[in-house]
């Protein structure tokens, strides 16, 4: 098949995930008993008080989506927002843009995801292809096992105990949060080092229970490539040990890594919603815990839809930027 | 098969692991009272101690109770999702692979689509609409809705592998009909596949009901173990230091799902002869 092929196919995919994900948040409301979205909204209006501009949401929301049009043109009009980056407005906090509440917390959890991940990535791979590696030392064969059984255990558990072992008994590091409550946020040394001490615990937490998966698959690869006759080969050549390890070696059994690095990424990130929960850091989690408390639907719907486009793209380049890795089908275009 | 067994020790510890907490469970039931795992039960933040083996939380639930209902609770949601979504997926595998055609083209495609969807995330919209009435038993069903994919996935590809073997092929020349080939050729072969899926099924259960939990989005009627975090993470158990509210349930949930990821290991080396060690 031809790369554009595959390319166009892989695009596809992509846009049907965006277009489920986005009609889940339009049907579920709709096939719910009680029509849970406009309870809340009426609610929100008889709060009264400072939030009597509800109104004007609701009069908007009608005109959009009131029980007198006809579903499709609903739908429609739904997907006409969806597709204009529209995601309406926060219920309680209202007139707050939903896209304004996701884009203040999204640099906090690409932050803390981003740098975790790629380190859980590194340390997995390399540690995998250690400890299959002969002439490794023991310590990396022996510390397989744990590994592994730590992966089978939700991120946010580690979260809870290294909370209470270090922020409760030790007092080493700060319970919860961003950043202190007296900080200003600038540009200055000791802000970006308050910003670090608090995302130590969070980061540690997803690193302990993650790291395991890319060392269980790197471990496979790199006996299967440890098989091959060009190791035979490297040897027979008389490369150091370290040469083979890394272009021989390495280099062949990291390529699965990469699509498994795509495929990874969902669970990492449903993980990491919850362990901003559990350490009150300031991303989309957060949000969406928040939002789920107050039944602010469209902030609900907003965050989901948010992340899952996100990770479909995230995803969607993982899959194209892998051929591009593999000298195989970059020289030829093709693939057998 | 005691031989086959002793080589293959994760099956044995996983199996060890789970039915140890299920054995604790239940023989726990006869000494705590359902209405001792509610608030005003006991004196509240009591550490353990003669009285209270498990201490009280802040609301003043006995947490020996908690934990032993919760734990049942608990695996009830996951067996509940777990059975459904692989009689969902197995059934699915089936027609598929047997109908082939478009409609298997259709199914691979769905399921492709909405793996690549966090499962918790639909999970939050589908409970955040009816979470006012939601108990176990919905939860369940709710998880189930999604946890088809893997299983329908899995089996769906050992299905056409064995549509090729030999003893499938003589059946279809002798005149077996299509539901005697399923039951009495393919099922039996695939007992141990079934089982590890089931035990993978009901530890994504267990993993989707505690972060739903954790979300906020459980049901606030029964102690769950999820539910047992939730409240704890909000009613600053880390402030208090009351280390045994913390610890308790999530001592048992990491039993739990180690206990499952080794007896699914245990499982693939059972099914997938290939894996199986050497005769030592």
């Amino acid at each position: 098949m031809h790369i554009a092929w595959i390319a166009a196919r892989r695009l596809l995919m992509f846009i049907a995930v965006v277009w489920v994900a986005s009609s889940l948040n339009f049907f579920v409301p709709r096939l719910a008993p009680g029509n849970p979205i406009e309870n809340k909204m009426m609610a929100q209006v008889e709060y009264g008080g400072s939030s009597v501009d509800v109104q004007s949401l609701v009069k908007a929301y009608n005109a959009k989506f009131g029980l007198d049009k006809p579903l499709l043109s609903q739908y429609l009009a739904y997907m006409h927002d969806i597709l204009h980056f529209d995601l309406g407005y926060s219920i309680t906090d209202y007139p707050t843009r939903v896209t304004t509440i996701i884009l203040h917390a999204l640099p906090w959890t690409i932050g803390l995801l981003f740098s975790t991940t790629l380190l859980a990535f590194f340390l997995g791979t390399l540690l995998g292809a250690l400890s299959v590696w002969r002439g490794a030392p023991r310590i990396f064969a022996g510390s397989v096992p744990l590994l592994m059984v730590m992966s089978a255990v939700p991120f946010y558990l580690f979260g809870l105990i290294l909370i209470y072992i270090f922020a409760t008994v030790l007092q080493w590091l700060p319970l919860g949060g961003g950043m202190g409550i007296r900080d200003d946020p600038s540009l200055s040394l000791g802000f970006a080092l308050e910003i670090l001490r608090h995302s130590i615990l969070p980061a540690a937490s997803i690193l302990l229970a993650s790291i395991g998966i890319w060392t269980l698959s790197m471990r496979g690869m790199m006996v299967t490539v440890q098989g091959e006759d060009y190791m035979t080969y490297a040897e027979a050549l008389g490369l150091t040990g370290r040469r083979r390890f890394v272009q021989y070696g390495l280099r062949n059994a990291i390529l699965p890594q990469i699509t498994l690095l795509a495929l990874s990424l969902g669970y990492v990130l449903s993980g990491s919603i919850l362990v901003e929960l559990v350490f009150g850091y300031p991303g989309i989690g957060q949000q969406l815990f928040r939002a789920i408390q107050n039944q602010d639907y469209f902030v609900i719907y907003g965050i989901v839809l948010a992340l899952i486009c996100a990770l479909a793209i995230a995803m969607l380049l993982a899959d194209l930027i892998n051929p591009l890795l593999d000298p195989r089908i970059r020289h030829g275009g093709r693939i057998a | 098969m005691v031989r086959a067994l002793r080589r293959n020790p994760s099956f044995i510890f996983g199996l060890v692991l789970i039915v140890g907490l299920i054995a604790f469970a239940v023989i726990g039931r006869v000494f705590a009272g359902w209405n001792d795992a509610f608030p005003l039960s006991a004196p509240p933040s009591m550490p353990p101690d003669g009285e209270w083996i498990f201490g009280t939380d802040a609301d003043g639930r006995d947490l020996f109770a908690v934990i032993v209902y919760g734990t049942l609770l608990t695996l009830k949601i996951g067996v509940i999702a777990g059975c459904l979504g692989l009689g969902i997926g197995t059934t699915l595998a089936f027609i598929a692979a047997y109908h082939g055609g478009w409609l298997d083209a259709v199914m691979r495609v769905a399921v492709d689509v909405l793996l690549t969807i966090p499962t918790l995330l639909v999970l939050v919209v589908i409970a955040s609409v009816i979470h006012r009435s939601v108990n176990t038993t919905t939860i369940g069903i709710i998880i189930a809705l999604l946890a088809w994919r893997e299983p329908a996935r899995q089996i769906r590809s050992q299905v056409l592998v064995m549509r090729e073997a030999q003893y499938v092929k003589l059946a279809i020349l002798n005149g077996a009909s299509a539901v005697r080939i399923i039951f009495l050729e393919m099922m039996p072969n695939l007992l141990p596949f079934l089982g590890a899926n089931l035990v993978v099924a009901i530890s994504q259960a267990v993993l989707a009901s505690i972060g739903l939990e954790a979300l906020g989005l459980g049901s606030p009627s029964e102690p769950t173990l999820g539910q047992t975090i939730y409240w704890m993470m909000n009613e600053s158990a880390f402030m208090l230091g009351l280390w045994w509210w913390i610890i308790e349930p999530i001592a048992i949930l990491i039993i739990l799902f180690v206990g499952l990821f080794l007896l699914t290991a245990g499982l693939d080396e059972i099914a997938n002869p290939r894996l199986r060690r050497a005769e030592a």
